[in-house]
């Protein structure tokens, strides 16, 4: 009897949900077109790169390199620099891209130490750029080393030292898709929930549901699963466009990913709820939404903004925001392959939060009117 | 007797305003109750209490046998309309009966013989969404999914406001028809018109209840007289009649003037010679049966301190 | 068609439609000037559709009118100076003193600022609520703000006021009130044009009509149309001629 209630009540839901076509198209639309925005905006190939080399050898072996370099198709020398002052100004003029510096005395290095040093610096304002460009640098010094090292024993290194300017971060697509993942599942969870409880209780259905025999957490769960669902399936599709699409990696383990996901979920859905129980209609509870829940999530979660670089003061704050502590982990597991014994922390951290909105909204959504 | 609700000193206010103040009545098994009063005279608040949906300040009340403690027993047995109809609009006529049968337990097929004969006339439409029906269909969609799980008490919350009068004579009759299978049926309205649909009414005004009983009754214990008049010139009637002596109060209802006067000083051939001498033609004067709106705004006046 | 001075509101086959839903169906009507004017019909008649065509809200698909001396079709603009309008019960803002209501009305009207000060005091004293002029509206009885609506829907002296239903759900002494302020205003030489679901109220109208399915089916005094359908009543004639309209859906 009780599951057949609560099963009804999933499916009108679900109804409610499916029949808004415009919501949904915005729901699928809004993850496809920022994750296609932010791959294309980035391109993958590059040609005729400038580069300025400052090269402090003089000796066969940076020549040799230089040439090698600029007789690729990919680079073009722009202009030869003679101090380490100069790397700066060649970036700001803007037509330079990378900065390859040759040590002193590399070829004597090289020859009686079996090391030699060669510093690449990108500019990293477009992140993806620069570490596409130094990538193929490092490539062709890689491939010189190779038939440097023929038949000559023990072998010679040639050390790369890497070095981005102006973006260290080195933020890029990669950095960005765990980004619009997390705005979109708090959307999807947090706003929609909230503003679907607030819809039945301007149309005065919540007042009839009241006098039913559905107890409260049988409206709450109804109304959590859809979302639920539809924000798993909305991430999955961001996750996989990004993966196909972009080659974006996911070098952690996938389950681990997806377990983190549902319990960003439901840390966004019962905020949702929370919301619901205090805004009187739609409007109210879109704009404490926005404004209580995207806003400082966009802005305080190091989504854009890398938490480092904030004022002390705004640090302390995105510690409470639970996207802070989601898209951390998110770029752990995704892109450096972290595992459980990285994440806990900030697991424990989201658990918790999850908790606390779970027990006020449970103990705030009653079903009487006040 | 056998009462299906007794309520009891039901008190209950809002900040500084009282909604409900010290209100007690009760409603017997298969009765027509009505509750007579204007917006904000406290309707909704009470029916929301007794439906358990909002709690009271003090007093308590059974309903169907079950203290306001109960809800879950109370929920399960009384059917509720709300003030707004609370019906899905983007679910269909169908879907919205069939979300309501599950919740409450039960299915269509079950209680269908309930609601037939109202949902014949929705039959046609049950694939429309509930938000684009006429005022009418909303109404009866709506009274259809407070009765599908076949509840013994049913509260309907202004269930005529906004309706036309066509379609208002409709819903009574088809309240009346509820009530011959037995059904107890709280109804609140602000139409003074529809009290004689009911078999009793409580008055109702800012929170607290003026009387209570069979509508007949009421304005058979009306106090005063009522005396009404019409002449050929209306507008110059309503200033003329203030000089009649003895008059407590002067309404206009529909084409005719309603005077109370204290019973022993009333006399129509006096106020027919006041209005001649005033010039009116075509002069109409009797003494008639006071209303439910006359008893009401009496009731009003004297409530006032 | 031309406007005779003696007519306020003069529409000609007016027609409005939705799409292949025909709201109002080639309506003829004249409004005298100074009348008191009852709009009825059935919900989804089409009365609301009427309304804000004659209030220029708007357009019609066809037809001809003119209201307050000017034409529907090419000055709205004009009209909408030359009427009020008080939609169900009231429009004030709750949140608003009773002066600050007063003031805002005037100012959306273009009264000029000394004008506006002067017809503010006027209002205030002739409805004796001097001692409420700094009180918030929510704090004032409804009385009063029903009141307080109808004059400062007429601040800017229209020439015809159209009232939606203002009475709905209100107390009977508070109802007769407002309709004292009605007959007030009529014969200060405004027109009234109003519509209720009170059948007792549509007697108070110096003339009333009554649409049913998009069409004008019925329009003369109280006291002829009762002659005419053989009626003891207004609500008896009402239920004769509104048949429910339920095939139709409301717009």
């Amino acid at each position: 009897m009780n599951r057949r209630r609560f099963f009804g009540f999933l499916q009108k839901e679900f109804r409610h949900i499916f029949r808004d076509r415009r919501t949904m198209l915005i729901l699928f639309g809004m993850p496809i077109v920022q994750i296609l925005l932010f791959g294309f905006a980035i391109t993958n190939e590059i040609k005729n790169v400038n580069v300025a080399v400052l090269d402090m050898a003089h000796d066969d072996v940076s020549r040799d390199i230089t040439n090698r370099i600029l007789s690729s198709e990919y680079f073009h020398l722009y202009q030869n620099l003679h101090s380490e002052k100069e790397i700066e100004a060649a970036f700001k003029s803007g037509k330079v891209k990378e900065v390859i510096v040759f040590e002193n005395n590399l070829a004597k290095n090289i020859y009686s130490k079996n090391i030699g040093n060669i510093q690449l610096i990108g500019d990293a304002t477009d992140p993806n750029t620069a570490n596409t460009i130094v990538a193929y640098t490092r490539a062709i010094l890689l491939n010189y080393q190779q038939e440097l090292n023929k038949g000559s024993k023990p072998p010679a290194i040639i050390q790369t030292e890497v070095r981005m300017w102006f973006n260290e971060e080195l933020k890029g697509v990669y950095l960005f898709v765990p980004g619009v993942m997390t705005i979109i599942m708090m959307l999807v969870s947090a706003m929609m929930t909230s503003i679907s409880l607030a819809r039945e209780k301007e149309t005065g259905t919540l007042e009839a549901l009241m006098v039913s025999p559905l107890k409260s957490w049988q409206v709450i769960l109804g109304k959590v699963i859809p979302y639920l669902v539809l924000s798993f399936s909305i991430t999955l599709l961001t996750l996989g466009l990004s993966m196909f699409v972009f080659h974006v990696p996911i070098r952690g383990n996938i389950f681990l990913l997806l377990g983190e996901v549902l319990l960003f979920v439901i840390t966004a859905l019962s905020f949702g709820i929370l919301i619901s129980s205090i805004a009187p209609n739609q409007m109210a509870a879109m704009l404490i939404s926005m404004m209580g829940l995207m806003l400082p999530t966009i802005i305080l979660s190091g989504y854009i903004f890398p938490i480092d670089n904030m004022p002390v003061p705004l640090q302390v704050i995105s510690n409470i925001i639970p996207a802070r502590w989601f898209i951390s982990m998110l770029r752990d597991i995704m892109l450096k392959g972290a595992g459980w014994s990285v994440v806990w922390k900030d697991t424990c951290v989201l658990a918790f939060m999850a908790v606390v909105f779970l027990f006020l909204a449970s103990r705030r959504f009653k079903m009487k009117l006040r | 007797m056998n009462e299906r609700v007794i309520a009891t000193n039901i008190t209950k206010s809002f900040r500084s305003t009282k909604a409900l103040d010290d209100v007690s009545f009760s409603v017997n098994e298969g009765e027509l109750f009505g509750f007579i009063g204007p917006d904000g005279a406290g309707k909704s608040t009470l029916f929301r209490i007794l439906t358990t949906v909002m709690n009271a300040d003090s007093g308590d009340a059974l309903v169907d046998g079950f203290h306001l403690k109960d809800e879950i027993a109370i929920r399960s047995r009384v059917g509720y309309m709300p003030g707004k109809f609370s019906l899905y609009p983007d679910l269909s006529v169908q879907e919205n009966l069939e979300f309501f049968a599950k919740v409450f337990g039960t299915t269509v097929q079950e209680n269908y013989s309930i609601i037939k004969e109202i949902y014949v006339q929705l039959e046609p439409f049950k694939d429309r969404r509930a938000g684009k029906l006429s005022g009418g269909m909303k109404q009866k969609l709506a009274l259809c999914c407070a009765l599908i799980h076949k509840p013994r008490v049913l509260f309907l919350d202004e269930p005529t406001t906004g309706v036309d009068p066509v379609s208002r004579r409709e819903f009574w009759e088809m309240l009346g028809r509820l009530k011959q299978s037995g059904l107890t049926i709280l109804v609140s309205t602000p139409y003074m018109d529809e009290a004689s649909r009911c078999d009793r009414v409580a008055l109702i005004q800012k929170g607290k209840i003026l009387d209570i009983d069979p509508p007949g009754v009421i304005t058979k214990k009306f106090p005063l007289h009522v005396i009404a008049v019409k002449s050929d010139n209306m507008q110059k009637l309503r200033k003329d009649i203030l000089k009649v002596e003895d008059a407590e109060s002067v309404y206009g209802f529909g084409e005719f003037l309603h005077i109370t006067m204290k019973k022993e000083n009333s006399s129509t051939e006096k106020i027919e010679s006041l209005l001649k001498q005033q010039g009116h033609q075509h002069i109409e004067v009797k003494i008639i049966e006071a209303g439910i709106e006359d008893c009401f705004m009496h009731l009003m006046e004297h409530n006032k301190n | 068609m031309k406007l005779t001075g003696e007519n306020i509101i003069e529409v000609e086959n007016l027609v409005k439609r939705f799409g292949s839903f025909t709201a109002v169906d080639n309506i003829s009507f004249q409004v005298r000037k100074g009348e008191v004017f009852g709009f009825l019909g059935a919900n989804g008649a089409g009365k609301t559709t009427a309304i804000k065509m004659l209030i220029g809200l708007w357009s019609p698909t066809s037809g001809k009118a003119n209201v307050a001396g000017f034409n529907l079709f090419t000055e709205a603009e004009q009209i909408r100076k030359n009427i009020g309008y008080m939609a169900q019960r009231f429009s004030l803002y709750e949140d608003l003193t009773v002066i600050e209501n007063i003031q805002f009305y005037g100012g959306i009207y273009g009264l000029r600022k000394n004008i506006l000060k002067e017809r503010a005091e006027e209002l205030i004293s002739e409805l004796g609520m001097e001692s409420f002029r700094k009180e918030l509206i929510k704090n004032i009885p409804l009385g009063w703000k029903q009141k307080l609506a109808l004059s400062v829907a007429m601040i800017h002296k229209p020439k015809i006021v159209f009232l939606d239903e203002p009475t709905s759900g209100v107390d009977p002494i508070t109802r007769r009130q407002f309709w004292d302020l009605i007959y007030n205003a009529a014969e200060k030489g405004t027109t009234v044009f109003v519509t209720t679901h009170y059948m007792d109220e549509s007697e108070y109208c110096d003339r009333v009509s009554i649409m049913v399915d998009g069409r004008i089916e019925a329009l003369d005094t109280p006291v002829q149309l009762k002659k005419q359908f053989n009626a003891e009543s207004m609500d008896e004639v009402f239920l004769k001629l509104a048949r429910p309209t339920e095939v139709s859906s409301k717009q």
